[in-house]
């Protein structure tokens, strides 16, 4: 390209559009049409469910009624529990899985094909029923007389519940201790740290950025399981509607009492969540940088191209 | 005798490879060893092998007199528990290419950690000492810093001031100035030789020739996974007698 042609392009390029037009925003016609048709759509819904033969009246006051506030403390008491479990357990599985020692990795594997395979509701049927079993069967006296004390409906769920997320938090726990940079193990190693040390006291706190924001959605997801512990029985806010229904026939307003306690519960989880993600990232932000620096300067060094 | 690590015969494969092809090797206390050498000769195999990073397949290392890594069982070598693998490290420190500083901790909580953690000793006591030694590598004015908020020449100091605080005997350094940019390089060799000479013994994998022509008591020249040629500085530098030393020097002067 000769030097004219190149001044002739720049100047083109910072040109004035030809006969100073106006620009003018495109009409978004797609987006009437689908409010239109979504509103179309909402208001049939509500239509029918106004026209319904619901009685909203008596929601405001199950919503805070003796049963249902027991529920939602049964709810919140298993969700605490069963996440306990699983972050023990599954904390427990990612640190046996990583370990040097094959039969720890071996049993760390085993639990997480185990329990990932297992439904969770199946899981709570075999404990709660495995008692009844136990007693059946009559093994020997030390089991004989507590068994039914001691898989209570509320172990029953923790169990069920917990040992599946153990196999989930196991996965995530993981995936955390492997997103922290060797150089950090190394460097506790030949200060003296033992292993244990060296886990607890730098690569979990590390991990932590990585294991924390999807912990933050088991934890959303188990206070939706936890409704599967009615089927043993346990109380919490399912079992409380049920229970209620099933002798008034209010069966579609108990089920939206709830739906608004659920949707309560999972709302401040979201929104706690969503503060302490924004705090990770924003620590992260500036460690991210500095530690690419660093590994990509010593790879230079190693004559591999940056 | 007063030779502070004594190697002797050390072997070391990954697999088929023999990465460290018999090495002999002696630092007293007090002196200086540079080890040069090309890309993948083993220096840094070596050099975790005298703490016990690494394992060795044959051989015996001795630091302080004390066998590392290995204890004698019915008349043959066996590998130590983890725990006291971690006691002997103790007095061994170590300063990595990459810093490897705790990036969730403070410059002060860094140098304090592995002092009250591993030894046991009075946090106030030690917090004393981390303040002295940050003072003496420059950067007491930056205690309250992530490692992320310092530049790598100070990262790198840090790093040292970390495993001094453990009050080793020895200490290894793994190309400590290689991830830096060259106008970092000569801070970090300032606080390693004011090191040198306060008279600590020191191991030195390094590329910088003038460092160890000025520090150095003993340069070694390791390639393929041995000792090729060994001796004064300024004479392995000056005079090298192989024709590998000469060509990896022809390269790096
Ligand atoms: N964990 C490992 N598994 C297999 N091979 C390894 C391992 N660590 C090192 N090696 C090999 O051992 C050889 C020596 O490695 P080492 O890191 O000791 O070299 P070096 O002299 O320090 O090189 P550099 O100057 O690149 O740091 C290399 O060929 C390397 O590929
Ligand atoms: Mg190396």
């Amino acid at each position: 390209m000769t030097t004219e042609a190149r001044v002739e392009e720049v100047n083109a390029m910072n040109e004035p559009s030809p006969s100073g037009e106006k620009v003018i925003a495109r009409k978004h016609y797609g987006r009437w049409i689908t409010a239109v048709l979504i509103f179309a759509l909402a208001a049939v819904i509500v239509r029918q469910f106004a026209t319904a033969d619901i009685d909203w009246g008596i929601i405001p006051d199950y919503l805070t009624s003796e049963a249902i506030l027991k529920g939602l403390w049964g709810t919140i008491w298993l969700t605490v529990l069963a996440m306990v479990v699983g972050i023990v357990v599954g904390t427990a599985v990612a640190v046996m899985g990583l370990s040097d020692n094959i039969v720890l990795r071996s049993a760390a594997s085993f639990y997480l094909w185990f329990f990932r395979g297992i439904p969770a509701l199946v899981q709570l049927l075999i404990w709660f029923n495995i008692a009844l079993v136990i007693k059946d069967v009559n093994l020997p006296p030390l089991y004989e007389g507590t068994t039914n004390d001691l898989v209570t409906p509320l172990i029953a769920a923790v169990l069920g519940l917990g040992l599946s997320e153990g196999a989930s938090m196991g996965e995530i726990v993981r995936s955390g201790i492997l997103s922290v940079d060797p150089g950090q193990a190394q460097a506790a190693k030949a200060l003296g740290f033992t292993q244990g040390q060296t886990m607890r006291r730098v690569i979990l706190p590390q991990a932590m950025r990585v294991i924390v924001p999807p912990t933050g959605n088991e934890i959303i997801n188990m206070t939706k399981y936890t409704s599967l512990a009615f089927a043993v029985s346990y109380s919490e806010l399912l079992s409380s509607a049920t229970g209620i229904y099933s002798m008034n026939f209010k069966v579609v307003e108990l089920l939206f009492t709830i739906t608004i306690w659920y949707l309560a519960l999972t709302t401040v989880l979201m929104f706690v969540q969503s503060r302490i993600e924004r705090r990770l990232a924003r620590s992260r932000g500036t460690e991210k940088k500095s530690r690419n620096r660093s590994l990509s300067r010593g790879r230079r060094t190693k004559g591999v191209p940056a | 005798m007063s030779a502070l690590v004594q190697v002797t015969g050390v072997r070391k494969s990954y697999g088929a490879h023999e990465v460290l092809a018999g090495i002999d090797l002696t630092v007293e206390k007090g002196n200086v060893l540079c080890i040069i050498g090309p890309s993948g000769s083993g220096k840094s195999t070596l050099l975790r092998c005298l703490n016990h990073l690494e394992k060795i397949d044959a051989g015996r290392i001795e630091v302080c007199g004390e066998l590392i890594g290995y204890e004698r069982h019915h008349g043959h070598l066996r590998e130590m528990r983890e725990k006291d693998v971690a006691r002997q490290r103790r007095k061994v420190g170590m300063v990595f290419q990459n810093f490897n500083l705790f990036a969730h901790r403070t410059v002060l909580e860094n140098v304090v950690e592995a002092p009250v953690r591993v030894k046991g000793e009075p946090r106030d006591e030690v917090t004393a000492r981390a303040v002295e030694l940050l003072d003496r590598v420059g950067l007491g004015h930056r205690q309250h810093a992530y490692p992320s908020q310092l530049s790598g020449g100070q990262q790198q100091r840090v790093a040292i001031a970390r495993a001094l605080a453990m009050r080793p005997e020895l200490m290894l350094f793994d190309e400590p100035t290689s991830a830096l940019d060259p106008e970092l390089v000569s801070e970090v060799l300032a606080v390693m030789k004011d090191l040198a000479v306060s008279g600590m013994t020191m191991v030195v994998v390094t590329h910088e020739i003038g460092f160890a022509r000025e520090v150095a008591d003993e340069l070694v020249f390791m390639d393929g996974g041995v000792i090729v040629e060994s001796g004064p500085p300024a004479e392995v530098i000056a005079n090298p007698t192989h024709a590998r030393t000469q060509e990896f020097l022809g390269r790096v002067l």
